[in-house]
């Protein structure tokens, strides 16, 4: 069975489906990353997204077990490889990608010349798109939308049992964050996005905002329960959206990148030092201006855009990258430790 | 940072086995690194066929042996402020380690550059790092150092069988090997002790998967992994030996990313400055479910695998490497790619890179075609594709040897079952793989034999399904099988012989249907940044080009693939060259090349580089493509030579001699013909299809006889018969002859001299001609023999001769471009053997030696620029080009000369007489002046006369003499004392075997008689005894009383060190 990928500059592609079938339109995007196309496929941030992979061979390693993803399940609404492989061999493939795909009910194209459709987005930048099969369907721009409600839990959860205790805002978040927060000993209550921590009482020692989908100034929930946050000086640390939110509630601005930063090898420069760190990336929207009260932290050293800002006086910091990884290099882990000892 | 005046690096010396073109590729690039930063640079390097010893690149250049006495010498007469030791390879590491230990750069104040020399002393103590890293909590497979064969079987009963042994101190795993009982643990051990003074036995990784990384770290701490690897092949096999891939396949985020946090662990706890090499083994199926893997290597210097890690990214690591020696951060270096970005970054690839070695095993008789942990390949290939099947089938065909895909059986056709073919690791394992695959075999036993990942036997499974899909018929074949086939990598060649056709028509069915490649660029990002690389491949699976064609503006320069016996670093010299010299002549230079160790394929030699196949059917879709002013055929060695006629023939403009012409000089009926007319001698020959006939024909011209078969199965080569007897059973045995494949015979000319003539020619007028000899006698391969300029015993009246011989061929064959000419001198008479209408491998001695930049002539040639004839100015020093062999990694290989080539590199030294410059040469190409005795075995009343004038100077170095019996006897007949030996097969002592285990001779010399009747091939004994305990051997009479002449009249103390330009002379320019 052959789809079709239509993008709004009228660009259309035939693909041989090896997912399931049936038509999506989100926005269009690339990643570069070579390795971990399930934990990149179960990233909250995707959602809306159909998602183009420029390494050419997918799916050789198979699909782990749900506990080694990111999320509960899929979250691009379309995926577009160069050639999919469907013999996967290693000990913890329980399924095939093209077999998970149709269980979710995700569409999923061959179409060979996946560099032609990265260069593209990176001259014209990101462009809706579709993937249809025997009927068309309209484009649809999920940037309007706040997919963070969607992309968020509906109720609170409590992992862990450590001295410290800390707020997940869930916007999206990787299981990844969980993973590592509970690994350094915290204990850590997560909580919708539009949850109000101040109001509730829950005693906690920090806030972790979490990564997510779309454009941060459609979260305007969680920027005013961050503004009331940082009225009280409370520790945060933003990662990714949580970032963009952390500084439009601390007044600052965010912008849309042309398209978007979406790789494992991002180096973002440490500000006042000679140190440079590889960083995994996923997001479409940047910090422009930093709040006052906050200096750049890090600095991306390809295009110079915003990576991170941090307060100068209190322990409230963001990156814009993703310390906990998965997929991608786990080199700024050390961002978490450096947090929780400010707490 | 600090600021640095002038930096002395260490190359590597001759290419061998294990240390190849990839350190010309590292050294050139910290070359150019460092002139960028205005620093001089010295090199010591004695490999005159490299680009980094050539003008424009090392400020000074010494043609010295890399060892701690030359090099300290150097050190004092040019007192660097810094040395680089990582860049030439386990020889440069070795020199500076001793030089270091025995306290020479603090006495001279030269400060090491890049990691400091203790991490890379501990990195190279495998019981010591063991122990480091299991101090940071990173598991090595259990091992122990040992320095006896009774330790090791001690080390080996705690272990458990099956044990690994290594020899610590060697170059691509020498002397190591697997056993699993104690008989074979000491047999393996032994011989790695005369090697090395330490062996490591270790425990045996059964069907591990292996995983290279690449780290870079700065001086700042920050750190990189420019690229990993995944070895096809699992643990046992030498990663040079192994068919790898680029980047890993079967790991997943979590492996691949643990294994990548381990590699900066180390190098962060080494300190390292620069480019570290990390090797893994990792279980496919960890018994605690989530990771299981050991540190099984590091190399703290750039490596076989960063050259490869190099070509494979775009991420010039060599040059990345030299700026972080000088004290830069990796974030102020410049993407040389994308020249956007900087140098932080790890490469996002969005193809597959599938490099496959290039063995020639049967070239060595008696070689043991085995593969394992020690390394036999004497080149690699990658090919570059978006499906695995595309980059592995682009890379079969790269090797080189007519292969045109993974479904051949060509070289299954002889010898072992296809199990044991499956079991037992041979370069012809894959294709039995293929074979297997073809009779159902499963995949899960094809696993369970070779240990190779079912992903990659389902990819070569996905080859064989779609082939057998493949219609009879062309007409049946759709354009949609078609497009498939060649975005598996099927060559149009392959798919014309499955449906009945040739490849041509494939060709033409093809471009109808618009199934072409694309152009992709390599830009390290895929495609994120724009990108302004000229790096590019080829691919079916893609539909856009990301560049577009030069036109006119472009000449093709065809490279010489990979690096095999008989075309090496000396064919990249010339290509590079070339490309450089298009430069002049406002042309864009586009280099096609598929070998990842060379030069030509850096990232900034040429306007543009294909790396690619230089099969007809790529340099036809380059051509195609690009629509170029012309193409180079003739500066790449024997391959690019051999598509002349189909490109001509497709239509493609070939620069320099007309390709009928090369056709005239290759077919010998023609060129044989020409000679007659021209009154040109050569050698009575002719083509024979029966045996009968040959000997009819040899009983006429008279023994012995050269036979050529001309279809080159492996195995049967060229070779001298001396008799009726010798000639029928060679004939016989390997069925050599038929009237498909006629054999030809030569008479051989005995005791002749062998001569070279080097040239340029425009419209058939010679520009520039140079002459040298060989020192050994006719018989050898002018491969490996040693090579004298100026030529010291030709007189001028054979001069004269030869130079008339040279300009009528010359007119003859209206040649414009580079040529050579092989002669054969005797009783002043002259007789052609070949010609050539290309650069020869003595272009870059030649040119290097007389200062007359031959490439310069031939592509001014091309574009009939020369004005000139170019003229030698007289000489007052003389150079020796020495080859270099690799016959101790080849297990059972006869070290004997012979006319089958069997070198794998060559050295060249200046010296004020032949024997300076001769013995500088055997010393850089590691043989050693004899300290303790000396072992004669002079087989032959001929040559035991001959040699004893030899012997004689012999007895100046006071060494005792020790021979075989009828050796001895002749000696002390002629009063010179001598001890007899017993032969090896006779047991009894004093015994040779003995004599030479015990090191109490470090010299030995074994003449034989080769019309002689073969007994028990004691010779063939003492010859491979003396390579296995690593003591100087010389096999050819010539060669062995040139030596001696030399030890016994030259000190080493005495010895000028004088740089190239000290030695150099330029050439005088006179009317044409």
């Amino acid at each position: 069975m052959t789809g079709r990928l239509i993008l709004q500059d009228g660009t259309d592609l035939k693909g041989e489906s090896f997912g399931y079938q049936t038509a999506v339109s989100g926005e269009v995007v690339f990643s570069t990353g070579m390795v971990g196309y399930p934990e990149s496929l179960t990233d909250p941030s995707y959602l809306g997204q159909i998602l183009i992979l420029t390494y050419p061979l997918i799916g050789n390693y198979g699909i782990p077990k749900r506990e080694l993803w990111e999320s509960s399940g899929i979250k691009v609404s379309g995926l577009i490889v160069s050639s999919y492989i469907d013999t996967p061999f290693h000990h913890q493939s329980t399924m095939t990608l093209s077999t998970w795909l149709m269980k979710e009910k995700v569409p999923a194209l061959v179409v060979k010349d996946t560099r032609f459709l990265a260069k593209k987005i990176r001259n014209h930048g990101v462009l809706l798109g579709k993937i249809v099969f025997r009927h068309d369907i309209p484009f649809y721009d999920p940037q309007a939308e706040n997919l963070v409600a969607k992309a968020s839990r509906k109720q609170v959860t409590r992992y862990g049992n450590g001295r410290k205790k800390l707020i997940l805002i869930d916007c999206g978040t990787k299981q990844n964050i969980i993973r590592i927060l509970i690994r350094k000993n915290v204990t850590l209550y997560v909580v919708p996005w539009d949850y109000d921590i101040l109001k509730n009482r829950l005693a906690f020692d920090g806030i972790v905002i979490s990564n997510g989908p779309g454009n941060p100034k459609t979260v305007k929930k969680t920027i005013e329960i961050v503004k009331k946050a940082f009225e009280f000086k409370i520790p945060t640390l933003g990662i990714c959206l949580g970032s963009q939110i952390l500084a439009l509630a601390a007044g600052g601005d965010t912008y849309k990148l042309k398209f978007g930063h979406r790789s494992q090898n991002q180096p973002c420069k440490l500000s006042n030092s000679p140190r440079c760190y590889l960083t995994t990336q996923n997001h479409g929207y940047a910090v422009r201006e930093i709040p006052s009260g906050f200096t750049s932290w890090f600095t991306n050293v390809n295009d110079g855009t915003n990576e991170g800002i941090i307060h100068s006086r209190y322990p409230i910091m963001a990156i814009q990258f993703h310390p906990e990884a998965s997929p991608g290099p786990t080199d700024t882990e050390w961002i978490f430790d450096y947090f929780l000892e400010k707490i | 940072m600090q600021r640095f005046q002038k930096v002395l690096i260490l190359g590597s010396g001759p290419l061998k086995i294990g240390q190849a073109g990839e350190f010309d590729y590292s050294g050139s690039q910290a070359i150019k690194a460092l002139k960028e930063e205005g620093i001089r640079t010295v090199l010591v390097n004695p490999n005159i066929a490299t680009i980094q010893t050539s003008k424009n690149f090392a400020d000074t250049v010494y043609f010295l042996p890399i060892t701690d006495y030359f090099v300290e010498k150097i050190i004092k007469k040019e007192k660097p402020d810094g040395i680089l030791l990582s860049f030439g390879g386990q020889t440069a590491l070795n020199c500076g380690v001793l030089l270091y230990q025995r306290g020479v750069f603090q006495k001279h104040r030269v400060p090491v550059l890049g990691s400091p020399i203790e991490s890379i002393i501990l990195t190279e103590d495998r019981d010591k790092f063991a122990k480091h890293l299991i101090g940071h909590g990173i598991p090595t497979p259990k091992s122990k150092a040992v320095t006896s064969v009774n330790q090791a079987v001690q080390a080996s009963k705690r272990i458990g069988f099956p044990v690994m042994i290594r020899a610590a101190y060697t170059l691509g795993g020498q002397r190591s090997g697997i056993a699993h009982t104690v008989e074979q643990l000491k047999q393996i051990v032994r011989s790695a002790l005369a090697f090395s003074p330490q062996v490591l036995i270790e425990q045996y990784l059964h069907h591990f998967k292996e995983i290279e990384y690449e780290v870079v770290r700065d001086n700042f701490d920050n750190c990189v992994t420019v690229c990993n690897m995944e070895n096809m092949d699992p643990m046992g096999i030498h990663t040079g030996d192994s068919i790898v891939v680029a980047p890993s396949q079967t790991l997943t985020n979590f492996e691949y990313h643990s294994l990548r946090d381990v590699s900066i662990k180390i190098v962060r706890s080494l300190g390292i400055v620069g480019e570290c090499n990390v090797q893994f083994a990792l279980k496919p199926k960890p018994e605690n479910q989530t990771l299981e893997y050991y540190v099984i290597e590091v190399n703290a210097r750039l490596s076989r695998s960063s050259a490869l890690a190099s070509k494979a990214t775009g991420y010039p690591l060599a040059y990345i490497a030299a700026k972080l020696a000088l004290g830069r951060n990796l974030m102020e270096i410049k993407n040389q790619v994308t020249q956007k970005t900087q140098s932080f970054f790890e490469p996002a690839l969005d193809y597959i890179v599938v490099k496959i070695p290039r063995w020639d095993i049967e070239k060595f008789k008696g070689a043991e075609e085995k593969i394992d942990s020690g390394m036999k390949s004497v080149g690699e290939v990658m090919g570059i594709g978006r499906t695995f099947e595309e980059a592995y089938q682009k890379a079969i065909r790269m090797i080189d040897l007519d292969l045109e895909g993974a479904t051949v059986k060509r070289l299954l056709k002889n010898g072992r079952s296809l199990s044991q073919l499956l079991e037992v690791p041979t370069p012809k394992r894959i294709f039995a793989i293929s074979e297997a695959l073809k009779k159902n075999t499963a995949v899960k036993k094809l696993y369970y034999l070779t240990g190779i990942d079912p992903w990659f036997l389902y990819r070569i499974k996905n080859i064989i399904d779609l082939e057998r899909k493949v219609p009879k018929n062309i007409k049946k074949l759709r354009p949609d099988m078609l497009r498939q086939l060649k975005q598996l990598g099927f060559s149009d060649k392959r798919i014309g012989e499955l449906v009945g056709t040739t490849g041509l028509r494939i060709r033409t069915l093809r471009k109808k249907h618009k199934i072409i490649p694309a152009v992709f660029q390599i830009d390290t990002l895929s495609g994120e940044f724009p990108a302004k690389t000229n790096y590019l491949y080829f691919t079916y699976n893609g539909s856009h080009h990301d560049v577009k064609p030069f036109a006119k503006h472009g000449v093709i320069v065809l490279g010489n693939g990979p690096y095999r016996i008989g075309s090496s670093v000396e064919f990249d010299w010339t290509s590079v060259n070339t490309a450089f010299q298009l430069k002049h002549h406002k042309k864009h230079s586009i280099i096609v090349n598929c070998n990842p160790e060379t030069v030509s394929t850096d990232y900034d030699i040429s306007d543009r580089l294909y790396f690619e196949e230089l099969t007809f059917e790529r340099i036809a879709d380059i051509y195609d493509f690009e629509n170029p002013y012309g193409i180079i055929v003739s500066v790449g060695g024997q391959t690019p030579n051999n598509r002349a006629r189909a490109l001509y023939a497709y239509g493609c403009k070939i620069l320099g001699t007309n390709p009928k012409s090369i056709d005239r000089a290759e077919d010998r009926s023609k060129f044989s013909k020409l000679l007659d007319q021209l009154d040109i001698v050569q050698p009575p020959w002719n083509k024979f299809t029966s045996l009968q006939s040959a000997l009819i024909f040899c009983q006429k011209v008279g023994f012995p006889v050269l036979i050529r078969p001309s279809f080159v199965l492996s195995g049967t080569l060229m070779r001298i018969c001396h008799n009726r007897e010798e000639l029928t059973r060679y004939i016989r045995d390997a069925t050599l002859v038929s009237k498909e494949y006629p054999i030809t015979v030569s008479r051989f000319i005995e005791d002749a001299k062998e001569i070279e003539l080097d040239a340029v020619s425009e419209d058939g007028r010679i520009i520039t001609s140079v002459i040298s000899e060989h020192v050994e006698n006719a018989g050898v391969h002018s491969g490996d023999a040693t090579i004298v300029f100026p030529p010291q015993k030709i007189f001028p009246d054979a001069k004269q001769q030869i130079h008339a011989i040279g300009r009528k061929l010359a007119l003859a064959l209206k040649i414009t471009g580079p040529f050579n000419i092989q002669f054969l001198l005797k009783n002043n008479n002259v007789f052609v053997i070949e010609i050539n209408l290309r650069a020869s491998r003595t272009f870059p001695f030649i040119s290097k030696v007389t200062g007359i930049d031959f490439m310069k002539l031939a592509v001014d040639s091309f574009f009939r620029r020369n004005k000139q004839r170019v003229l030698l100015n007289s000489q007052n020093s003389i150079a020796v080009k020495v080859p270099q062999f690799s016959f101790s990694r080849l297990t059972g290989a006869d070290p004997i000369l012979q006319v089958e080539m069997a070198s794998t590199g060559e050295v060249a030294c200046f010296g004020e007489d032949i024997e300076e410059a001769f013995l500088k040469g055997e010393l850089a190409v590691g043989e050693r002046i004899p300290t303790e005795g000396i072992f004669l075995s002079i087989q032959g009343e001929e040559n035991r006369i001959e040699f004893l004038h030899s012997a004689k100077l012999l007895t100046r170095l006071k060494l005792p003499l020790f021979a075989t019996e009828k050796t001895a006897a002749f000696l002390r007949e002629n009063r010179i004392p001598a001890k007899t030996l017993y032969k090896i097969h006779e047991r009894k002592s004093p015994n040779i075997l003995e004599c030479f285990q015990r090191r109490r001779v470090d010299l030995a010399i074994n003449i034989v008689d080769l019309e002689a009747k073969k007994e028990i091939d004691d010779h063939y004994l003492i010859r491979r005894a003396a390579i296995d305990y690593n003591i100087t051997l010389f096999t050819n009479l010539k060669k062995a009383e040139l030596f001696i002449k030399s030890v016994s009249s030259k000190k080493l103390k005495t010895m000028p060190i004088k740089s190239w330009d000290e030695y150099l002379i330029h050439a005088r320019l006179t009317e044409k």
